[in-house]
């Protein structure tokens, strides 16, 4: 990294999003500070660099935030664009095509799997979850265009945003298997994101950045306890 | 105008979506041959470019798809890198600050002036009054850091934050027409106020923008067709 560069993240174990930034980060070689923000005590420094939503991940480059995690991504695409691998291939069509895949996960896959574990109703829930499984079902389409006759990955030979965007779910995806034994990315149903995720696990960056599964699984355990009795309470 | 061959755009005239990537390949000089769609029954070109989402606008460039207004704007810009002024800015910060402002353009500002257009109560047209409003507030501050002083967000002439906010300002005559919402005020939102003025005396703007009357059109047809319906339907 060049002299007089500084790096720093304002992020959290628990945030995909987060997760995403430290891949990148990782991919491209590249040295940072981590700040781990507590989500229920927000830092003065992170509501002062991300304003308007006050959100995880912030990168901090040379005292200037950077927010939201795709945007992100592609910042350290360009600013350090001597550094590691491309993020994005170099073809307009296969740009614009990961850009599309990026977007899609966020709004399709994310927010209705959140709502899977968060839903007020098992009804919202259940929906949330098979709008989850028929967002996986695309990107099975997805892995299997983009890969095509090459690494396996959406990048090709090596990951790139749309392996990242994705590879940031591999802990939740995990967690959701040991807590309720829903397997998003199931072998019978999405053969090539079953056999993705076990290569996408394997690879150093994802080692030493995913966080623990066990971790997840305690937390997101304890989490869940602690909504149903409040709403528990709530309903008395 | 350079006429390009094989490059068509299915699109829906008063979409904001669609006018942006018109704009986008206006400002580069392109020609292509523009098909207007049917959103209440769509034709196969759509469906088959689009399997995905099935919605404008779609940008078909020698029989290739590209869809999400964003990644078609990103598209235009790269593929045409050489001809006309540049969308997007050179400098990767100043990059990530449109981007930002843009996803915020449209998953803040949008959705909330779509929900004033559909409320079914008062109090929910004066919630989603307050959240356009608060949304515009933003984005007066916004232009006040990005233009430093210069008429248009990318500075002397328009790029691609004023292209994704400008592509908005067809219904927000409709509003006021309609239902007598004034979105950018000009004693709360000077700057905005101004650059709208200065937006529609462009080439781009008045060779693009459709008429508000063929907008407040579309409203009503909507309207007795499908009441209570999402973005998604209205505009897309």
């Amino acid at each position: 990294m060049a002299g007089g560069d500084e790096l720093k993240l304002l992020g959290s174990w628990l945030s995909p999003f987060a997760t995403r930034v430290k891949l990148a980060l990782a991919l491209k070689g590249l040295s940072y500070a981590e700040v781990e923000e507590d989500l229920c005590n927000k830092s003065e420094l992170l509501l002062r660099s991300n304003p308007v939503h006050k959100k995880v991940p912030v990168l901090i480059h040379n005292g200037v935030p950077v927010c939201e995690s795709v945007i992100i991504m592609q910042y350290i695409d360009e600013a350090f664009a001597g550094a590691g691998p491309s993020l994005l291939p170099l073809d307009p069509h296969e740009r614009a095509v990961a850009r599309f895949w990026a977007s899609y996960i966020d709004e399709k896959l994310v927010i209705p799997w959140v709502r899977s574990f968060r839903g007020t109703t098992e009804e919202e829930k259940s929906e949330g979850l098979k709008q989850a499984f028929a967002a996986v079902e695309n990107l099975e389409g997805a892995l299997r265009e983009c890969s095509k006759g090459k690494g396996g990955f959406f990048g090709g030979d090596g990951i790139g945003l749309v392996d990242i965007t994705l590879g940031s779910l591999l802990t939740w995806a995990h967690a959701a298997e040991v807590m309720s034994g829903t397997r998003i990315f199931d072998p019978a149903r999405t053969p090539l994101l079953a056999a993705w995720m076990v290569r996408f696990d394997e690879l150093d960056v994802a080692k030493a950045v995913l966080p623990d599964v066990g971790r997840m699984v305690e937390f997101k355990t304890k989490q869940a306890r602690a909504l149903a009795a409040a709403r528990a309470s709530d309903s008395k | 105008m350079a006429r390009e061959g094989g490059l068509r755009l299915l699109g829906l005239t008063v979409s904001p979506f669609v006018v942006r990537v018109r704009m986008a390949l206006q400002l580069k000089g392109i020609g292509y041959e523009y098909i207007e769609q049917d959103l209440f029954t769509k034709g196969e070109l759509l469906l088959v470019s689009n399997r995905v989402h099935k919605k404008v606008p779609v940008l078909i460039h020698d029989g290739k798809p590209v869809c999400e207004s964003l990644a078609i704007v990103h598209y235009v810009d790269e593929v045409w890198a050489a001809t006309g002024p540049s969308i997007l800015p050179a400098d990767p910060y100043e990059r990530a600050d449109a981007r930002f402002w843009a996803a915020y353009a449209d998953s803040k500002l949008l959705p909330a002036w779509v929900g004033i257009m559909w409320a079914a109560t008062e109090e929910e047209k004066a919630e989603k009054v307050g959240d356009t409003l608060t949304a515009i507030g933003h984005l007066e501050e916004a232009f006040g850091k990005c233009s430093k002083g210069k008429p248009f967000f990318a500075g002397d002439s328009v790029g691609y934050l004023d292209l994704v906010l400008g592509s908005q300002l067809l219904w927000f005559e409709a509003l006021r027409k309609m239902f007598g919402v004034v979105v950018i005020e000009e004693g709360k939102a000077p700057l905005l106020s101004a650059w709208v003025k200065r937006f529609g005396q462009t080439d781009t703007a008045k060779e693009v923008v459709p008429d508000v009357d063929i907008a407040v059109q579309y409203l009503k047809k909507l309207q007795s067709h499908r009441p209570g319906s999402t973005v998604a339907q209205l505009l897309s």
